[in-house]
């Protein structure tokens, strides 16, 4: 403000101009420090947790005094990571058996959803994807107890069968959205094109919707994948730690009242490794998911 | 009529699989639980005596389970708080292009992409209360001992050891792996801002503050609202991350109605378990049914 006011009052001196100018430029210095400063102060705050996995996963009894908490260890210990691994390797096989087949089923029939509703649309197709939206917010504790009934009586075994069955029905809502969504993007033109070619509603969609699809296909994929991944609530009603995910046999070797930490930090960043390597490498398509997420894209 | 029939018969045919699968595994669902919520099913043995309201009735008189929906309301209002502030801070230092942006965010975001039982584990020894007493006095460990050694001593607490506000502590995980996520929200926002408007609004004299307080900010609330009604449903349904902190499921200190739903599922009360679903069911229906009339008719327009 001061400076404005001495700028107007001055305009005629270049001298003072030139001073104002340098002052201009050191705020401005002043003001990128303070905003990396707090950028970095933010990025410690945000790793901390990963730092102390990291260094904890490789301690040993030379490093239990709490003394040491937060330091490197002193001995490079690899017992924890070899428990971990003994530990959740069986697991983590079933979890890829489990993460992929549903990811690809639930985002097929999302795709065929979006289309329909965002092309083919009838009377009362916004009632009825709102309806299925509906489906992507219920705590699902709300269908829990008969759930658990209706899967036995539909004679699907417990653990990695009856888990694809529900990530499969419980991701058509996300998985609708975002094709729906995507498909908005298409123009109708297309479509019309290829109806008055006299092709059909599913014949459309192999030749013109599916061609543009990849990318609404990544997204999803990615999504379905790490939910399906990160998923302990379904995990713990309809698996144990014979049968199930990763999250279980993590949370059974972290669980407890007396906690082996080198093994479940270890434990921890294996299991987080797959997601990881998607976030990493596939970024800009994990955000695309997170934004549909919020229904208007 | 039949022409009709013929242009949209295919389309409810090939949503007919979808219709039927969300019809029965959310909607027939929903009902079939609030029907073994009304009887007295409270062991595993099958019972379909019907009881009205009375397990409603009772959980709602039960101090536990009161102090579980007063442990929910203070979870949410500080992992919304939380995650807005810091999700708003970081979206409005990054929204001007700056060097290393893309490296910032993807660091601020990363915490999204691992699950909760995964950052349960470290969080857990971060928000541990144990001390060990030792030679030369008592040692902590975790937050605790970091706060000690830069010199934040007073800051030292029980983090979820607390029967009233230990909830909170469960927040800050809560927070530390969702700001990212409403960064990202505010991010969009403020990229869905035309530039002219700015301009325009800096031309007219307008002082930083005004600009964000009438331009800006009424541009970004449906980011904000979308922000609400994510972390608001995801708090309600919160459960992976406090079963990962908590060893025993029963804690009363952290007790929230996901967690006592597990504790009747576990102990074969099935109607009390039920009837708490329902109760979580109407918190989040009262959230999300207004927001997704609100968006259907925004589409509309």
């Amino acid at each position: 403000m001061a400076t404005a006011t001495v700028n107007n009052k001055n305009r005629a001196r270049s001298a003072q101009d030139m001073a104002s100018d340098a002052k201009r430029t050191t705020k401005r210095r002043i003001n990128r420090t303070l905003k990396y400063a707090l950028l970095i102060f933010f990025v410690i705050m945000v790793l901390l947790p990963a730092y102390v996995l990291f260094i904890t996963s490789f301690k040993g009894t030379a490093d239990a005094d709490p003394s040491r908490a937060w330091y490197l260890p002193q001995v490079w210990e690899t017992g924890g990571w070899v428990k971990a691994w003994t530990t959740l390797a069986p697991s983590l096989g079933r979890t890829v058996m489990l993460v992929v087949p549903s990811a690809i089923i639930s985002s097929f029939l999302g795709s065929i959803n979006g289309y329909v509703l965002s092309k083919w649309k009838f009377p009362g197709a916004n009632i009825i994807f709102t309806l299925i939206l509906f489906g992507m917010f219920i705590p699902y504790q709300a269908v829990m107890i008969p759930l658990t009934q209706l899967v036995s009586d539909l004679g699907v075994p417990q653990g990695i069968p009856s888990l694809m069955l529900l990530h499969i029905v419980y991701g058509i809502p996300i998985c609708t959205l975002i094709f729906r969504n995507y498909y908005a993007s298409v123009p109708d033109e297309l479509i019309e094109a290829a109806r008055m070619d006299g092709a059909g509603i599913l014949r459309t969609y192999g030749s013109v919707i599916l061609p543009v699809s990849a990318p609404g296909f990544v997204v999803v994929l990615i999504w379905q994948f790490t939910s399906a991944w990160n998923d302990y609530l379904f995990a713990a009603f309809f698996s144990s730690g014979r049968n199930g995910p990763v999250t279980i046999a993590l949370s059974f070797l972290a669980g407890g009242q007396l906690t082996d930490y080198a093994a479940s930090m270890a434990g921890a960043l294996i299991a987080s490794v797959p997601t990881l390597i998607v976030y990493i490498l596939l970024g800009k398509y994990f955000v695309g998911g997170l934004m549909s997420g919020s229904v208007k894209g | 009529m039949l022409k009709r029939a013929k242009t949209w018969g295919p389309s409810v045919l090939l949503l007919a699989p979808t219709i039927i699968l969300v019809g029965v595994f959310v909607y027939w669902l929903i009902i079939e639980n609030f029907r073994v919520s009304l009887t007295n099913q409270h062991t595993a043995k099958p019972s379909n005596k019907y009881v009205g309201f009375e397990n409603y009735t009772n959980l709602l008189a039960d101090p536990n389970f009161q102090h579980s929906l007063w442990n929910l309301l203070i979870l949410t209002v500080v992992f919304l708080g939380g995650t807005l502030i810091f999700g708003f801070l970081w979206a409005w230092i990054l929204e001007q292009p700056a060097k290393g942006e893309g490296f910032f965010r993807s660091v601020y975001l990363f915490p999204m992409s691992v699950s909760f039982i995964a950052s349960g584990v470290v969080w857990r020894w971060l928000l541990s209360s144990l001390q060990t007493s030792q030679p030369g006095g008592e040692r902590t460990t975790g937050l605790n001992r970091l706060l000690d050694s830069v010199g934040l001593g007073a800051l030292q607490n029980d983090w979820w050891s607390n029967p009233t506000w230990g909830i909170a502590a469960i927040a800050v995980p809560a927070i530390w792996q969702l700001s990212g996520y409403v960064m990202a929200l505010f991010l969009a926002g403020f990229r869905g801002i035309p530039d002219e408007l700015r301009e325009a609004a800096r031309i007219d004299g307008c002082t930083e503050w005004k600009l964000y307080r009438h331009v800006i900010f009424p541009q970004l609330s449906p980011v904000m609202l979308s922000a609400v009604i994510i972390i608001g449903h995801m708090s309600l349904k919160l459960f992976d991350l406090i079963r990962a902190i908590v060893p025993d499921a029963n804690t009363y200190d952290v007790q929230v109605p996901a967690t006592m739903m597990w504790v009747k599922y576990i102990g074969s009360d099935y109607a009390d378990a039920a009837a708490i679903g329902t109760i979580l069911l109407v918190l989040v229906a009262l959230v999300v049914i207004p927001y997704l009339w609100y968006t259907s008719r925004m589409e509309k327009r």
